[in-house]
């Protein structure tokens, strides 16, 4: 048994805002913006946050993988909705993870995903990482042109790993390139330049290099350099400063998704591992108040990873949204006139939540021990009508089951932060049907039979307590089908 | 096998208030004002009425919960008062109670009151409101036209219909309502519309259109019913009574079992079965006279058409096309307009479609009155959605046919 990397996954969302969007509205004030009227960014719908995405990420790191060897769960993100709620407990629900293992939320820092797959791999534990980033950023903002929504997972432990680790540093300093705090909900960032020259070229050589050696591993034999870094040409000046081949250098997605804050570094870690052979050496650097470092060197295992969507899957499953204005609602960047149907109480009955978590969290329906029927939700007395039988539905996880649309609509009348709102029957190939919300679908679109997928996704925000609620929503199957 | 209700019981007097938006009526108004009528049809004084069954479905809009509500409008003398719900179908459930109570022997004669007060909201359709902790974290936020626009997926892909032929059909459905709503005074909406009108309308649910979709309205409806010697002695000739009452209930298995395709309502095709063999009917197609159906949207009425077994499977289409359920066709259905142009106040809709058969079976019914003397009259009333409702129906006729 070997201890590293095990498997892995990211998340994107599939809807690509143009850049040129952005430039086009927000040009007249301020012109620079029309010089990075490049690309697109993804961005989250709005039922996704960083808990949905990274549900959706482990999901795909996870791909027909059992589960019940998982012991610990760190999840990293500066983007985390609530301040008390442990958010991987919630991913740890979704993904019907084993109640009795350790789950931690690490944040404050863009380097919050390296630093966790860093503690991850100093414990004994198999343990899940993931981190995921909804980002945040003021209309018309710099951050807005280069930043992107997403996810990335990593299992690490011991088995047949597809890379394991060579060696490690870190370095921890108190250098404020921005911040955000409790009394802004945006990034205040310091002049570029500044951040490039006392910031990256300081801190990031000197650790490479204590890395490096203690791997014994020379600097031009790095076959991958992912280190996220949204400032032009820092992630060249860095490899040339610590000796790296420029050709070395990881794409940093920002031509297709853009910069996910704490998730990018294992976003690009998964990009490289996608495309990576046997022998390469993945030097994966993670940038905020210091920085981490870690060389990965890939297995031969590599060839016979899961098959998932990763990062070029989602790159590829994708929609262009030409409406700024749709980015800006769903961002919650604009104050929209939404009816008095939208004025609804979404109040959540946490203890109706808690005692029905099996069916809400878990999307775990039912499997009569008796006839074989499924069913969602699990009730006392079997569906099927010449069953009825009583107490013979066990726990039956639906989450992962492939499904087709029976009936649907696109309804303009209820309310819905992105009308209409498209629902309809799905069924289950396995058995068992449900009557659900669909998500990332075109109401055009739809039709019967169109092969489903269950996502985790916010069902509802309950802005009067600041609370959301989470549950499963049909969307079309992303991939080949 | 039970014996039935066939027979036993007969209506005494009907009322029912002007359907629409009755921006200056309360709902004990509305009660009042169909009370004041059936009362006065059936000749007998508020004493001696023995029992009473109240329908309001969305009763937190207007009177809130019990029964009081109707004895205070009324100033019911202290008797047994039920207040009854049961989905869009509440209506004829009150009916249905009213028409036990006498059958039992309980009651000499007995009310049923069903009103509705629903625009108070603010917008138009129906209240958007809370369905209880679990149903409100998994459910979709289903509208109205949403649960049941997805009948019209379902239908077209189980018989092979392209949406513009379904559509079609569903546009000379609504075409057919206003053009009865129009000779019908009481009715919320009293204009006609064409084809075009339908089929250019904005869309409210895919493949719904707004001129697929019923009106929603304030109004009441009142039945008065009594034992056929409680009748007789107090004067009533060519009497109508009660052939079937039948109500079947999702238990779920629409929603969760895939033996249901969507296309259909299961609930609608053992209750009408159960109905006919209660009242003695053998072929639907050619022994009803005149159907009132709870056509809350177009493909709902079309759909209906199959389920009462009137038409065959897949044939609804044709049968609309032909203009077999128009006014003057075999089977006239919605010949006051229905829900889409006499208005859904939804306690009282059930009992709105006992009112229009009675008026038609005494040929009282004006303007729109049937020229062929009806014989049997079939109402159905449903509540809820495609995959989880209430269907109640009941068939009414010359006494002793």
């Amino acid at each position: 048994m070997t201890k590293g990397i095990l498997a892995f996954g990211a998340y994107i969302p599939w809807r690509r805002l143009p850049r040129k969007a952005i430039a086009e509205t927000h040009g007249w004030f301020n012109p620079a913006l029309k010089g990075q009227a490049k690309g697109e960014r993804a961005f989250c719908n709005w039922d996704e946050d960083p808990v949905t995405m990274a549900v959706e990420a482990a999901r795909d790191a996870l791909a027909g993988r059992d589960r019940g060897t998982i012991g610990a769960l760190r999840f990293a993100s500066t983007t985390f909705p609530f301040l008390d709620r442990l958010h991987s407990g919630i991913v740890a629900g979704a993904l019907s993870l084993p109640e009795d293992i350790s789950a931690i939320d690490v944040t404050a820092t863009q380097r919050a995903g390296t630093s966790a797959l860093i503690e991850a791999l100093s414990s004994g534990s198999e343990t899940l990482v993931v981190a995921s980033e909804k980002r945040g950023a003021k209309a018309a903002s710099p951050v807005e042109m280069t930043s992107g929504d997403g996810a990335a997972a990593v299992l690490v432990g011991e088995g047949k790993p597809v890379a394991t680790l060579l060696a490690k540093a870190s370095r921890t300093a108190d250098f404020v390139d921005h911040f955000r705090s409790l009394d802004n909900q945006f990034d205040y960032q310091w002049e570029e330049r500044w951040i490039r020259d006392a910031g990256y070229m300081t801190a990031v050589p000197p650790v490479i290099k204590r890395c490096l050696e203690a791997a014994k591993v020379a600097p031009k034999d790095v076959t991958h350099f992912c280190m996220p870094a949204t400032l032009a040409r820092v992630a060249n000046s860095v490899a040339k400063a610590a000796g790296i081949d420029d050709k070395a250098i990881c794409d940093p997605l920002h031509a297709n998704c853009g910069d996910t804050g704490a998730a990018h570094t294992l976003m690009l870690l998964v990009a490289t591992l996608e495309k990576s052979k046997p022998g390469d050496k993945i030097l994966l650097v993670g940038f905020g108040q210091g920085a981490d470092a870690l060389l990965f060197e890939v297995t031969s295992e590599i060839a016979r990873r899961a098959k998932n969507l990763g990062v070029a899957g989602h790159l590829a499953h994708r929609k262009e949204e030409p409406s700024y204005g749709r980015f800006l609602a769903f961002n919650d960047l604009i104050e929209l006139e939404r009816g008095m149907r939208s004025e609804t109480d979404k109040a959540t009955a946490l203890s109706s939540l808690w005692r029905n978590r099996e069916t809400v969290t878990s999307f775990i329906g039912g499997k009569c021990s008796k006839c074989g029927t499924l069913q969602m939700p699990r009730t006392d007395i079997c569906v099927n009508p010449n069953c009825n039988a009583l107490h013979t539905q066990e726990p039956y996880p639906f989450a992962d089951m492939a499904g087709r649309i029976k009936s649907y609509t696109a309804d303009r009348l209820t309310y819905s932060p992105d009308p209409p709102s498209c629902y309809g029957m799905i069924e289950f190939e396995e058995g068992g049907r449900v009557m659900i919300d669909f998500t990332d679908i075109d109401g055009d679109a739809l039709k019967v039979g169109q092969p489903m997928q269950m996502m985790f996704r916010i069902k509802d925000i309950d802005t009067a307590r600041g609370f959301r609620r989470y549950y499963w929503k049909a969307a079309p199957k992303a991939g080949k089908a | 096998m039970a014996k039935g209700i066939k027979d036993k019981v007969v209506i005494i007097g009907m009322g029912c208030s002007k359907f629409g938006e009755r921006w200056d009526k309360e709902a004990d108004n509305l009660m009042v004002e169909a009370y004041t009528e059936a009362i006065a049809d059936a000749g007998i004084d508020t004493k001696q009425i023995d029992a009473a069954w109240l329908a309001t479905a969305i009763e937190e809009q207007h009177v809130g919960k019990s029964a009081t509500p109707l004895a205070v409008a009324l100033r019911l003398p202290f008797i047994p008062v039920t207040r009854v719900e049961n989905y869009c179908a509440s209506g004829t459930e009150a009916f249905r109670g009213a028409v036990y109570a006498v059958a039992s022997g309980a009651a000499d004669v007995a009310l049923a009151l069903g009103v509705e007060k629903l625009k108070d909201t603010g917008y138009g359709g129906l209240p958007q409101r809370g369905r209880g902790p679990l149903n409100d974290m998994t459910n979709p936020n289903a509208s109205a036209p949403g649960s049941f626009a997805q009948l019209a997926a379902a239908y077209r892909a189980k018989h092979k219909i392209e949406a513009k032929d379904l559509k079609g059909a569903m546009a000379h459905i609504s075409v057919k309502s206003h053009d009865n709503g129009s000779r019908n005074p009481k009715a919320h909406l009293r204009n006609k519309i064409t084809v075009d009108t339908v089929l250019n309308a904005p869309t409210v649910a895919e493949p719904l259109g707004l001129f697929d979709c019923c009106g929603v309205s304030d109004g009441a409806a009142c039945a008065i019913v009594a034992t056929p010697e409680v009748a007789r002695s107090l004067g009533k000739k060519d009497m109508i009574s009660i052939k079937a009452l039948q109500v079947a209930v999702s238990n779920g298995l629409e929603a969760q079992h895939n033996s249901w395709d969507g296309s259909y309502f299961a609930t609608t095709r053992i209750a009408s079965k159960r109905a006919y063999a209660e009242a003695g009917i053998d072929k639907p197609r050619d022994q009803l006279s005149l159907i009132e159906v709870h056509d809350c949207f177009s493909v709902t009425e079309l759909v209906t058409m199959e389920d009462l077994h009137i038409s065959p499977e897949g044939g609804a289409i044709k049968d609309v096309l032909d203009g077999f359920y128009d006014s003057d066709g075999k089977v006239p259905c919605q010949i006051d307009g229905g829900l889409k142009c006499f208005g859904h106040p939804i306690g009282a809709s059930g009992l709105r479609m006992i009112y229009e058969m009675y008026l038609q079976m005494q040929g009282r019914a004006g303007e729109r009155q049937r020229k062929q003397e009806p014989v049997f009259g079939l109402t159905h009333n449903l509540g809820g959605f495609p995959q989880r409702n209430v269907c109640a129906i009941s068939i009414v006729g010359k006494y002793g046919a």
